[in-house]
């Protein structure tokens, strides 16, 4: 399945990721081969097989409705980039 | 008197309990041959950390482990001490809590190494050379890879800087490090050792696991970090035995099944030839081998890249700069994502991402997504299947030894490519051990792969102990 | 009408858990920013999810009170897109396994009930909060991670009075079942409309508006109305509709588009690896929906058979669970075989106090046993209803009983016919004309009579006593 530049910038711009111009060319060659050897899976007739979204047969795993303690905003916030009081800070969201 | 650093954790433990040394002097040791060796081998990073942390035990702790260092790979969470995938987006992230795996080796009185080791940023690559800290060398040949992702846990064990290391394992990242470095290494089932903590790459597929200088190192390390933890998920809650027991070094009997499609073109002859020579060794020990058919096997690198990469593209979303890490200068939302993503992720992080979420997007999650899940039960059948007749599988763990640093780092489906022997048991969901078998005529390592089916790393040991004993693989060192 | 207004409802509901969805820590609400909150609702890096069991409890309880079908597997799914208030950058929710489907709400519509289908009620987690300043965004995730209910309605809707009733009526269930707090205002259930028009008729559905937002049922209905007439007049001006997010500005009274260069979001939904698929076994809802409180229409039906009351009465005093409760305390207490005045009484002045009040009928403070002692002295004649309606005022306004308000003010009516006889003759004596139309047939003059035997009395005669002792005098005369 050919890939084109278009479809890696828009996929890009879904994974939120800048990619510089020469990046955009060089990755849209490479995940044109990716994609090329990963299409050898549509030789394989899957038709009467179940997806594996998880490989253990666990099911209905569930935690009791009880409080533990929680971070201290002073942990919660000790690695934030920007913050303003106990609040994470970002740029203006233009809305 | 031997450094004591070269030493294995059992030989240390019993010093220990004699009290013929102290935990100190080994964490002494270790530094003195990290400031020795590390600047040729490049195992860790953050390398200021060693002296900012250093000493700061005050008594023997009485458990188990006796406060015996242990290294971490750089993407398991540790309190207090950096963590940061080698990766320049999560530059200076600490950590307010610890791993379960941290928690569960500090209660064994396992004192936590303050260098972290070096690996492929978050954990994408086979070769660690994809480090934002740049790579590790192997120790038995400096212009080579030490393998990946777990690079710098297999280096540092092999050039006796660490005595035993955690890795982890998504597709092969602590079996193929640790054969191209010539120690042992262990992929749980699994399920086996939680993820709570292990920053994700795979959620499905990664785990946790051991790498050490011996399968009985491997088996003490396992039996600590095995167990069911309520704060993951997908933790199982089976009983852990005790694996001192497998190690019972008789093989008699065991039906031991080598799969053709893993002895293709494209193998390197001498790992044919050492491969097909360990596998004549289990025989004469009793094993019985026989050959198996695992039909799937060419689907497993294109499943893994899908499912792989969908999954990470998902769980990378949060490295944003918004909670932690790195952020990159401006003044609007959007663009401030999409450049701390741009600049902060490497190459090989950006590919991944990129690929995953095309698999995931809308019009493509059929084709691509949906089918790998399926593609993905054909797999483990192959196995379910295989694991009726045989007690364990045995294949070699990667086709070639360690390449040259620069080697495959052109070609992205090139490095794909050598991890086309490990990637299948995490797929399935299975247990496998890699353990050194040989070297090539050149003196590089070349590992043996061990597969067994779910919850039986019993029959790993046992096996991967008995030929170990048999042999003196595991004895050699690199000259540093 | 030329035009048919399709609406379908999506409300989100906080569940009142003690802890959050995927995580231990406490809600409560009121908090100092980024306090309740820990590496797994913040989306640290190596955190894990595992969900709540009674929020999973409290989601089958809703979707069974809303006759919803729950499905035996089910699982969540990740819903990926990037905001600040979201930790992880993907919601942990629910796409093509939802906990439940097919479920209803019945509402009453032109006088008849309508049936107004549910299609999805699901799981899923909170986002933070996000406080807009001039030169940044602020962010507080104490709110990220706690249990929501997505409940979704067909577009079954077709007024936005009918929009209103329906979030009433689910309001009413959800508090029935105590698993949320249902406040708008608070933020503990928040509603999206989608609204369209079509020609009447039509079977296609038109171009849709989403309506954010609204604060209030009310803020829904005005919207919703706002719109209804918008979007007629613009198919009326012959322009192109285009499908469109737009905000409700209550101030303003008007709803704005949002504004945005929006494609089609692409959420690129997967099942979530993190966590396990649940298996609901029969066992298990039957379990559940053995524990179901006794629900709004159980209680409306009940209501009516057991108490004799009409639809409406019933439906009045079911509108709110603590009401339904404090009324059927009230008639269980009233020892009468009919339970038609105590009935009458809740309905009737305590509502209408209540509403004075602007309280419930549960908040007033009455005390059922003191109730039936004022509704007793009406039934044994010994005070006017009209009196009675202000002893009760004087009961709500003191927390004084009925007897010791009656006795201190000198209520008690007269009855005594040997009294009455006194102020009637007075009476007559007074208003002889009066007297003589009424002996002449004036039916009038009777009513006025009496009349001033009440202003006489100070309001204390019993007015039927008096009415027969003034046919009686008269026609004897």
């Amino acid at each position: 399945m050919a890939i084109d530049k278009e479809t890696v910038k828009y996929v890009a711009h879904l994974a939120r990721i800048e990619l510089q111009p020469d990046e955009l060319e060089k990755l849209s060659g490479q995940l044109h081969d990716i994609l090329g050897f990963i299409d050898k899976l549509s030789s394989l007739d899957t038709g009467q097989v179940n997806p594996s979204s998880h490989i253990l047969p666990l099911s209905n795993v569930l935690r009791e409705d009880k409080p533990a303690d929680s971070l201290s905003p002073d942990k919660a916030l000790e690695n934030a980039p920007a913050k303003k009081g106990n609040f994470f800070s970002v740029p203006r969201i233009l809305e | 008197m031997t450094e004591l650093n070269k030493l294995t954790a059992h030989e240390l433990l019993e010093r220990l309990k004699d009290k013929e040394i102290t935990s100190g002097d080994i964490y002494s040791a270790l530094q003195k041959r990290i400031k020795e060796v590390d600047s040729k081998v490049k195992a860790y990073v953050r390398l200021d950390t060693l002296n900012k942390l250093a000493n700061q035990r005050t008594n023997e702790p009485e458990n188990e482990l006796k406060g015996l260092p242990i290294t971490i790979k750089d993407n398991i969470c540790t309190q207090g001490i950096n963590t940061e995938c080698c990766s320049k987006i999560l530059q200076g992230f600490c950590p307010p809590y610890d791993a379960t795996v941290i928690n569960k080796l500090k209660n064994a009185g396992a004192e936590i190494f303050p260098l972290k080791a070096n690996m492929d940023e978050f954990a994408f690559g086979s070769s660690t050379e994809n480090s934002h800290f740049g790579p590790t060398h192997n120790p038995w040949d400096k212009a080579c890879v030490p393998g990946g992702s777990s690079g710098g846990s297999a280096a540092s064990v092999a050039a006796d800087e660490a005595i035993w290391a955690l890795g982890s394992d998504t597709g092969g990242s602590i079996r193929q490090p640790a054969s191209f470095c010539g120690v042992v290494g262990l992929k749980p089932t699994y399920g086996r050792v939680s993820r709570y903590g292990l920053i994700a790459f795979a959620s499905s597929l990664d785990q946790i696991g051991p790498l050490a200088k011996d399968v009985r190192d491997c088996s003490l390390l396992s039996q600590v970090i095995f167990g069911y933890d309520p704060n993951d998920s997908t933790s199982v809650n089976q009983d852990v035995p005790d694996f001192s027991k497998s190690l019972t070094k008789d093989i008699r009997g065991l039906k031991i099944g080598i799969p053709g499609e893993y002895f293709v073109d494209g193998m390197d002859a001498e790992v044919k030839t050492i491969i097909e020579e360990a596998i004549n060794k289990l025989n004469s020990l009793g094993a019985v081998s026989a050959k198996v058919s695992l039909p799937h096997t060419e689907y497993a690198v294109p499943v893994y890249y899908i499912i792989a990469t969908a999954e990470a593209s998902s769980n990378l979303a949060r490295f944003d700069g918004v909670q932690y890490g790195w952020r990159a200068k401006s003044d609007n939302l959007i663009e401030m994502y999409k450049k701390t993503r741009g600049e902060g992720f490497g190459d090989e992080a950006k590919r991944r991402i990129i690929l995953g979420t095309f698999a995931l997007s809308h019009g493509y999650y059929d084709a691509y997504y949906l089918r790998a899940l399926k593609v993905r039960t054909l797999i483990k059948q192959d196995f379910d299947a295989a694991f009726k007749d045989f007690d364990c599988i045995v294949t070699p763990t990667s086709p070639t030894p360690a390449f040259k640093i620069g080697e495959k780092t052109q070609d992205p489906l090139k490095m794909y490519l050598s991890d086309i022997y490990t990637i299948s048991v995490n797929l399935a969901g299975i247990p496998a051990i890699s353990i050194p078998c040989g070297f090539t005529k050149k003196g590089l390592p070349v590992g043996l792969q061990i597969m067994a089916k779910p919850f039986d790393e019993a029959m790993l040991f046992r096996v991967a102990h008995t030929f170990e004993q048999n042999t003196d693989w595991h004895k050699s060192k690199p000259k540093l | 009408m030329k035009y048919q207004t399709v609406i379908g409802l999506e409300v989100h509901l906080q569940l009142k858990t003690k802890t959050k969805a995927f995580c231990s820590c406490a809600i409560d609400f009121g908090r100092e920013p980024n306090s309740r909150v820990c590496p797994v609702c913040l989306g640290f890096p190596g955190s894990l999810p595992v969900y709540n069991k009674e929020a999973l409890n409290y989601a089958i309880k809703a979707a069974l009170a809303l006759g919803a079908q729950v499905q035996e597997h089910t699982k969540f799914d990740r819903k990926n897109y990037f905001y600040p208030d979201l930790p992880k950058n993907y919601q942990i929710s629910q796409y093509d396994l939802p906990l439940s489907r097919n479920g209803f709400l019945d509402i009453t519509a032109d006088g008849k009930s309508k049936r107004i289908g549910i299609t999805r009620v699901h799981l899923e987690e909170d986002a933070g909060k996000l406080i807009h300043e001039a030169d940044a965004s602020l962010v507080d995730f104490n709110r990220a991670g706690i249990p929501l209910l997505e409940i979704v309605s067909e577009p079954d809707l077709n007024s936005a009075q009918e929009a209103f009733d329906y979030l009433t009526g689910l309001k009413n269930i959800i508090e029935y079942l105590d698993i949320s707090d249902c406040d708008m205002e608070k933020g503990s259930l928040r509603c999206d409309a989608n609204i369209s028009l079509r020609p009447q008729g039509s079977k296609e559905l038109g171009v849709k508006t989403e309506l954010k937002n609204m604060n209030s049922f009310k803020g829904v209905k005005d919207a919703l109305n706002f719109e209804a007439e918008r979007q007629a007049e613009l198919l009326e001006s012959g322009q192109p509709m285009e499908q469109e997010t737009r905000l409700w500005e209550a101030q303003k009274n008007m709803t704005v588009s949002m504004r945005t260069k929006e494609g089609a979001k692409d959420y690129r939904y997967f099942p979530d690896p993190d966590l396990t698929v649940f298996i609901i076994g029969r066992e298990m809802i039957s379990g559940i929906k053995d524990s179901l409180p006794e629900l709004p229409v159980q209680k409306l039906r009940r209501f009516m058979k057991e108490y004799s009351l009409s639809e409406y009465d019933a439906g009045i005093l079911v509108s709110s669970k603590k009401d339904a409760e404090f009324a059927e305390e009230c008639l269980k207490k009233y020892p009468e075989k009919d339970k038609k005045n105590m009935a009458n009484w809740l309905i009737g002045p305590l509502l209408s106090e209540a509403n004075a009040r602007n309280l419930n009928l549960h908040q007033l403070g009455v005390n059922p046993d003191e109730l039936t002692s004022l509704i007793g002295f009406v039934q044994r004649q010994e005070l006017s209803h009209l009196s009675a309606k202000s002893v009760l005022t004087r009961m709500l306004d003191s927390g004084k009983s009925a007897r010791e308000i009656i006795k201190e003010n000198n209520l008690l009516q007269i009855s005594d016919t040997a009294e009455l006889e006194r102020i009637i003759a007075a009476v007559i004596r007074e208003n002889e004309k009066s007297a003589n139309d009424l002996k002449n047939g004036k039916t009038n003059a009777l009513m006025f009579l009496v009349g001033q035997v009440m202003k006489k009395s100070s309001g204390k005669a019993n007015p039927k006593i008096v009415q027969e002792l003034i046919k009686r005098r008269i026609d004897n005369a």
